[in-house]
C-alpha cells in the first residue's frame, strides 16, 4: 500500500445572476412613524445573509443607522416581485433593487425634513447617526425620527421607496453571433492537495488554498464564512454526495444519511482564503457576492490532484474509491503525474 | 389509545403530560409541551439536530422514547439563555459565524453543553468528537468548532 500526495488547481469566471437579459428583483422601502425604515423583498435568506447585506445597502443609502433598518423577507404573495435566491445574484440583483427603493426613500426624507427646517432639500444632508441637517450648520437639524413624524402626522406624506433592477436585454449580432451573455463575473482560483490511498482507493483533503475576487465584501465576515462552507460543499459533491451512484441504473441509491455520504466536522482541513476586493462599476457599492461560486471550482481542482497523485482521469462525480481503483487498476497501477 | 402519565423537568421546570404509548421524546417536546427549539431533521437519529440533554447526557430525542423520560431532567436550547442574556455558547455562536441556516444549531449547542459540563477544557479533536453526531449542511464546521473552544474559555474564566 502507498498514500500519493497530489495537488489540483483550478479557476473560475463565475457569472453573476441570469444570462440574456431581464432577471428582475424588486424592493420596497418605507419609513415606519417613529423614524424607522423597512425594506420588503420576496428575495430570502437561507442564511447565506441576504438580510444583513440588504439592511446595510439601504442604511448606507438612506443615510441612517444600521440598527434603524429592518428586512422583511416576506413570501412571493405579499412582497414585491423577485425572480428568487439563486443563480448567485443576492447581492448584486437585489442590492441594486434596495439602493434604487433606499434613494428615493431617500429622497422623500429630505423633502420632508426641508419642509419643517424651512430650507431647500438640496442643502440638507444627512450624518448617518438618525439626524438631518443644513450642510455647514450642523447645528440646524432635524432628526431622521422628528421627519417622520412630521410627514406621517403633519404633513400627509409617506417616506418611501420602489426599486426595481432589470439588465438590459443582450441582443446577437447578426455578423459575429457575438452578445454579452452577462453584466457582472466574479472569479476565483483554487489550489487543492490531497492524498490518496493506491490500496483502498480512498482520497482525503489534506489542505485547501483559494483566492476569491468578489467585488468589493460588504460583509467580509460573512464573505469568509459562505467561502469556507461553500468549499466543503464542494468537497463533498468531489467526494462523497450523489443520489445515484450508478447513473442512470438507479439501485444502490441512498436512502437516508446512514447512506448518503456527506462530510463530519472530522474531516475540517485548514482552508486559507485570500479575498481580492475589485468593486464592480454595476454592483452595489461595488459587490458581486461569492455564491455558488464558492463550491464550484473546488470539484475540478480535486479531480486534477487526483490525476497528479495517481494518474486516475475520473469524469464523473463523486470520485468514489471504486472508480479511483479501477482507474488505478486500467493503468496497469498508481501512475503520478507532473502538473505543475 | 391508552396514555400514559409523565413527569419530568423541562429546563428547571416541573412538567407534566399524558402520552400516546410508543410517542418519541421530539415529538412530546414539540407538540406535548410546546418547545420547539429541539429540531425535526432525519427522524432516525442520523443527523442530530433533535439531541437533548437527558440528566446531563445528549440524547437524539427523536429516538427516544418519550415514557423513558420519567422523572428525569430535561435539558433543551430554550433553557440556555438567563432571561434576556445569552448562554456563553449561544454567544460565541453568534460572534462566530457558528450558524448560516441555523437548522443544526440546538442539536451543535445541546452537544456542545454536554461535552463542556464534563471537560470544560477540551482540544479541538474532543469538541470534533462531541459534535460528530451532528451534521451541518453550511458552515464545513470550523466556525462551530471555533466557537465552542471560545465559548470553553469563557465559562472557564467564568469559574475561576
Amino acid at each position: 500500500m502507498t498514500v500519493h500526495k497530489g495537488r489540483g488547481f483550478a479557476c473560475i469566471n463565475y457569472p453573476i445572476g441570469m444570462n440574456l437579459g431581464g432577471d428582475p428583483s424588486q424592493a420596497l422601502v418605507h419609513s415606519t412613524p417613529d423614524g424607522k425604515f423597512m425594506v420588503s423583498l420576496s428575495a430570502i435568506d437561507l442564511g447565506q445573509g441576504m438580510k444583513s447585506v440588504t439592511r446595510q445597502i439601504a442604511a448606507e443609502t438612506l443615510g441612517v443607522p444600521v440598527a434603524d433598518v429592518y428586512v422583511d423577507t416576506a413570501d412571493s404573495d405579499t412582497g414585491p416581485h423577485d425572480m428568487g435566491s439563486f443563480a448567485s445574484r443576492g447581492t448584486h440583483r437585489v442590492g441594486n433593487a434596495v439602493i434604487r427603493a433606499a434613494a428615493e426613500a431617500r429622497a422623500a426624507m429630505m423633502e420632508a425634513a426641508a419642509e419643517e427646517l424651512e430650507v431647500n432639500p438640496a442643502d440638507l444632508d444627512t450624518d448617518g447617526e438618525g439626524n438631518i441637517h443644513v450642510k455647514g450648520a450642523p447645528g440646524r437639524s432635524i432628526t431622521v425620527a422628528d421627519t417622520a413624524i412630521a410627514a406621517q402626522f403633519k404633513q400627509g406624506k409617506t417616506l418611501s421607496g420602489r426599486g426595481i433592477f432589470l439588465i438590459p436585454t443582450s441582443e446577437v449580432d447578426a455578423d459575429t453571433g457575438e452578445m454579452t451573455p452577462v453584466s457582472c463575473f466574479a472569479h476565483a482560483a483554487v489550489v487543492v492537495d490531497l492524498e490518496v490511498d493506491d490500496e483502498t482507493g480512498e482520497v482525503t483533503v489534506s489542505e485547501v488554498n483559494s483566492a476569491y475576487e468578489v467585488g468589493r465584501a460588504l460583509n467580509p465576515k460573512m464573505v469568509e464564512q459562505q467561502l469556507i462552507g461553500g468549499a466543503w460543499m464542494g468537497i463533498s459533491h468531489a467526494l462523497y454526495e450523489t443520489t445515484e451512484p450508478y447513473y442512470p441504473n438507479r439501485s444502490h441509491g441512498p436512502q437516508d444519511y446512514n447512506t448518503y455520504l456527506m462530510p463530519g466536522p472530522g474531516d475540517v482541513v485548514p482552508h486559507h482564503i485570500a479575498v481580492l476586493e475589485r468593486p464592480a462599476e454595476d454592483a452595489p457599492f461595488g459587490g458581486k457576492g461569492p455564491g455558488e461560486m464558492c463550491a464550484n471550482p473546488l470539484l475540478p481542482a480535486v479531480a486534477n490532484a487526483i490525476y497528479n497523485a495517481v494518474g486516475v482521469r475520473c469524469d464523473t462525480l463523486p470520485i468514489t474509491p471504486e472508480k479511483v481503483l479501477r482507474g488505478i487498476q486500467a493503468n496497469g497501477g498508481a501512475q503520478p503525474r507532473e502538473m505543475f | 389509545m391508552v396514555k400514559t402519565p409523565i413527569r419530568f423537568t423541562l429546563n428547571g421546570s416541573e412538567t407534566a403530560l399524558f402520552v400516546d404509548g410508543g410517542a418519541n421524546l421530539l415529538d412530546t417536546l414539540r407538540r406535548g409541551v410546546g418547545d420547539l427549539s429541539p429540531k425535526y431533521g432525519c427522524g432516525q437519529g442520523t443527523c442530530g439536530t433533535c439531541t437533548v440533554l437527558i440528566d446531563g447526557e445528549p440524547h437524539l430525542s427523536c429516538l427516544t422514547l418519550a415514557e423513558t423520560a420519567e422523572g428525569r431532567s430535561i435539558e433543551t436550547t430554550n433553557g440556555l439563555a438567563n432571561g434576556a442574556e445569552l448562554h456563553p455558547l449561544q454567544k460565541a455562536f453568534m460572534e462566530n459565524f457558528g450558524a448560516q441556516c441555523g437548522y443544526c444549531t440546538p442539536g451543535m449547542l445541546m452537544a456542545a453543553k454536554a461535552l463542556l459540563s464534563k471537560n470544560p477544557n477540551p482540544s479541538r479533536e474532543e469538541i470534533v468528537e462531541a459534535i460528530s453526531g451532528n451534521i451541518c449542511r453550511c458552515t464545513g464546521y470550523e466556525p462551530i468548532i471555533d466557537a465552542i473552544m471560545i465559548a470553553a474559555g469563557q465559562l472557564r474564566g467564568r469559574v475561576a
